[in-house]
């Protein structure tokens, strides 16, 4: 897995579990929502977070909000766009920590993701070679203006317009 | 020229030309031009498959279909200058095949265009202010209006700012860009409908309530394809100030709730009918109330700015009755013929609305060649403060027309094959591109399109039918609105032959009604006696002042569907 | 080997120009003539298997087996009206597609 962060590949501080594998003794670990309690509860560990479906209901995340550093939401497919909208409703449920998209979504859905809420982006090995971090960086470049309000990503055309106005 | 110079960039309040982009808009669609580019060159080179590069190409307008790549050019809510136009003609000789496709969203088509031009296709339309953006894909496709918009002498207020706002909140939304399907809103502020607005994914009526504040009424649901269904109203009466918030809040629950194991389950109306509307009003009003309303709280200065490019055109005082006018109609039959069926009453007095048929005797619906959008883009700087509209049902309305100069624009619109006299007859066919070029049609439609507008072509005779919207569909797709034609023809594929399937009764007005089936399915060569033995039934059993879809319904469908197999005695196909 | 009922060409577009191509025994050709027909299930696999290495490679897009039949002069005709019409051209504007640019070609 490859992971892209401010248009780069960095490294992955973190360490994804699957459920039949035990807690470990330190590092930053993602865990399913089903043991995310007892995961917080391991003070052993320096991070946790938690991956979750995009049909996840965000109500039911909140209650961690303060002490989850990540939370990774899965695109089952690179179309499908729930996960941009789950995104919207943690960050203004007040989720503050990172949201990490994870999928085969390509470089030009990198603003997407980010307008919607996303710092970083989980793709496989093989996806990440073929469309090359030199795109993923052009990516983020490519739309300088936004039409939408109470985005991410800087000021709208809108705000702009208003602020050349008075 | 005038001060209605084309190359003149139009101001607020010079002329009714619409919306004119700033630089912002300018920017935006340049920095997607070059984005599209680099997809189109990383598609190339192989670094994105053809799956990855299909929902990319579809956002910009690109199909690929049965001869070639085809794109859809935005014509948002169908007003364009004739500055424009003359660009629609350049680009159709430069790199397409010499002509045009005018669709039933108002759009326009090129059939022809390599992926590898594209690119500067897009550059050229962003030379006059246009795009192609999500003119296709599982997005919020453009926003389509009356047609009569500005103009009509029923309007509450000019839909247009309304859909030119909507269209900016839509472009590149970074949200709402990978919906479950596709997602269309039309926008009216008539009494009448022209829009469609009922079977549209959402439908908004401009309405004034009690205390005098216009808004909204949102209508949400509608649509043709595969499960047609009427629109269902989800508000009586939406503040402007809240119409971007409420719209937000119907998306977040799509692209949340709606279907995606199923494409022909995935649009907005099964959702409503799945849910139920009250459940989903309900879903709506709590996301709604939940969401942080602050950055919509200034809709109301930029409405402003946007309404201020729909000001009222510069009219000269004219007397409402042109001497001009009724001399050339009492000199010239042919002209008042015209006159009589493609001229529709003008808000400002003087002025008529006139409409140009792209459906000639026999022809191919919605077609233009680059010489008659020549013609079209002259007429309107000659008459018509430069401005046009696209109509859903495929025409060119040329919206303010000083009746002094009908008759001068007529022998222009006649002397290149534009002046054919059967607006809103039976051979102003509505028509999907079909087999003869769509990948995804199952059967052609423009050859039944031609069949019946010769069945019928004598206009005297169309006249005395009356009003009649014959909506032919190659595909259950039903981009021919064939569910709402007063007539409805659906092409489909029956043991490796084309066969047709007639409907009868739809109407895509507020009376909305869907049409039912008459009967088994009849071959292409059949479909115009059967159209024809509809009409006659019609014809002899109507009463005075009634229209085609007004005896059916008086009638019921029953009467109609045995008349339609009277000439078949022997049952066989029809 | 397998009989085929039909035999079978492989149809496909051109990536960059879009327009329809077959699959002859060079590479793509814009001439259904050209084609390379397959008369048994061997053959239509190892067509198809080729014209899926093209899609691919970027060459193509939607690569697809058609059945054809074999005309006395030995061309190749589509059994669907829907490969003949990809064939032909808009049966609506006979001076454009395929059927055009034949007509030129053969100088009738």
């Amino acid at each position: 897995m490859a992971l892209v962060s401010d248009g780069a590949f960095v490294a992955d501080e973190w360490r994804r579990l699957a459920d039949e594998e035990s807690l470990p003794a330190s590092g930053k670990v993602i865990v399913s929502q089903q043991r995310v309690a007892a995961a917080l509860d391991d003070a052993r560990l320096a991070a946790v977070g938690v991956y979750v479906a995009n049909t996840t209901e965000p109500a039911t995340l909140a209650p961690f909000f303060a002490r989850l550093a990540l939370i990774d939401i899965a695109f089952p497919a690179f179309t499908d766009g729930r996960g941009f909208s789950l995104a919207r409703l943690l960050r203004r449920a007040g989720f503050a920590g990172e949201l990490r998209a994870s999928g085969r979504l390509t470089p030009d859905q990198y603003l997407h993701a980010i307008g919607s809420g996303f710092v970083s982006i989980e793709i496989p090995d093989e996806l990440a070679q073929r469309h090359g971090e030199a795109n993923w960086a052009k990516a983020l470049r490519a739309r300088s203006l936004s039409y939408q309000r109470g985005h991410a990503g800087g000021a709208s055309i809108l705000e702009r317009r208003r602020k050349g106005v008075s | 020229m005038t001060a209605h110079d084309p190359t003149l960039p139009p101001r607020p309040n010079s002329a009714p030309i619409g919306y004119a982009y700033d630089e912002y808009d300018r920017a935006f669609v340049r920095e997607r031009v070059a984005e599209f580019r680099g997809q189109v060159e990383r598609r190339l080179a192989g670094a994105l498959t053809e799956d990855e590069f299909r929902p990319f190409r579809l956002m910009n307008g690109l199909y690929l279909q049965l001869h070639a790549y085809m794109l859809r050019v935005a014509i948002p809510y169908g007003t364009l200058t004739s500055r424009q136009m003359r660009q629609l003609a350049h680009i159709a000789d430069t790199w397409d095949k010499g002509y045009g496709h005018f669709t039933t969203r108002q759009n326009l088509q090129f059939n022809w265009p390599r992926l590898v031009d594209v690119p500067d296709i897009l550059e050229a339309l962003a030379d006059v202010d246009m795009h192609a953006i999500q003119t296709s894909g599982n997005c919020i496709r453009n926003v389509t209006a009356d047609h009569f918009a500005g103009v009509a002498a029923d309007e509450i207020e000019d839909p247009r700012p309304t859909a030119e706002f909507l269209r900016q909140w839509s472009s590149a939304h970074a949200e709402f860009s990978f919906l479950p399907r596709k997602f269309k809103i039309a926008v009216t502020g008539a009494e009448h409908d022209r829009a469609a607005v009922k079977v549209h994914d959402i439908g908004l009526r401009v309405v004034k309530n009690a205390a005098g504040d216009i808004g909204y009424e949102v209508i949400v649901g509608g649509g043709l394809g595969r499960t047609p269904f009427i629109g269902k109203l989800l508000r009586e009466f939406l503040p402007r100030a809240e119409l971007l918030a409420y719209l937000e809040a119907i998306l977040r629950v799509y692209n949340r709730f709606g279907r995606r194991d199923n494409k022909y389950k995935a649009r907005i109306k099964i959702l409503v009918h799945e849910t139920g509307l009250d459940e989903l009003r309900a879903q709506v009003e709590a996301e709604f109330a939940a969401m942080d309303r602050a950055p919509f709280a200034y809709d109301s200065e930029e409405f402003a700015r946007v309404a201020a490019f729909f000001g009222t055109a510069p009219y000269d005082e004219l007397p409402e009755r042109s001497e001009a006018f009724e001399k050339a109609k009492a000199d010239d039959a042919a002209f008042a013929a015209f006159a009589a069926v493609n001229v529709a009453p003008h808000r400002a007095s003087g002025y008529a609305i006139v409409t140009v048929s792209l459906k000639p005797i026999g022809g191919i619906p919605g077609d233009a060649t680059a010489a008659q959008m020549r013609a079209l883009a002259d007429a309107a700087d000659a008459y018509g403060f430069g401005e046009l509209r696209v109509s859903h049902e495929q025409n060119i309305i040329l919206p303010h027309v000083r009746k002094d100069d009908l008759h001068a624009l007529w022998r222009d619109l006649d002397a290149v094959g534009l002046a054919t006299a059967n607006a809103g007859l039976i051979s102003d066919i509505i028509s999907c591109p079909g087999l003869d070029y769509c990948a995804l049609a199952t059967a052609r439609s423009i050859p039944i399109a031609q069949a019946i507008s010769k069945r019928f072509a004598d206009l005297e005779r169309q006249r005395r039918i009356g009003q009649l919207g014959v909506k032919i569909s190659g595909c259950i797709n039903a981009c021919g609105h064939h569910h709402v034609g007063a007539i409805g023809i659906l092409g489909l594929e029956k043991k490796g032959v084309e066969s047709y399937q007639v409907t009868l009764g739809g109407d895509p007005t507020l009376d909305a009604s869907i049409g039912e089936l008459i009967g088994p399915g009849v071959s292409a060569e059949e479909v115009p006696d059967v159209i024809e033995n509809l009409v006659e039934f019609y014809l002899a059993e109507r009463c005075e002042g009634e229209r085609f879809i007004d005896t059916v319904r008086r009638l019921g469908h029953k009467r109609f569907k045995e008349s339609a197999r009277r000439e078949g005695e022997d049952g066989s196909g029809i | 080997m397998a009989a085929l009922r039909h035999p079978q060409i492989v149809i496909a577009s051109d990536l960059a120009q879009g327009d329809v191509v077959v699959l002859g025994a060079a590479g793509w050709e814009r001439d259904h003539l050209r084609a390379k027909i397959a008369y048994d299930g061997e053959a239509a696999a190892a067509l198809k298997a080729a014209a899926d290495a093209e899609v691919a490679a970027n060459r193509v897009v939607d690569a697809y087996l058609v059945d054809v039949a074999i005309a006395a002069d030995g061309a190749p005709t589509p059994l669907h009206f829907r490969e003949q019409f990809r064939f032909a051209g808009p049966s609506v504007r006979p001076d454009l597609g395929k059927q055009a640019e034949r007509r030129e070609g053969d100088g009738r």
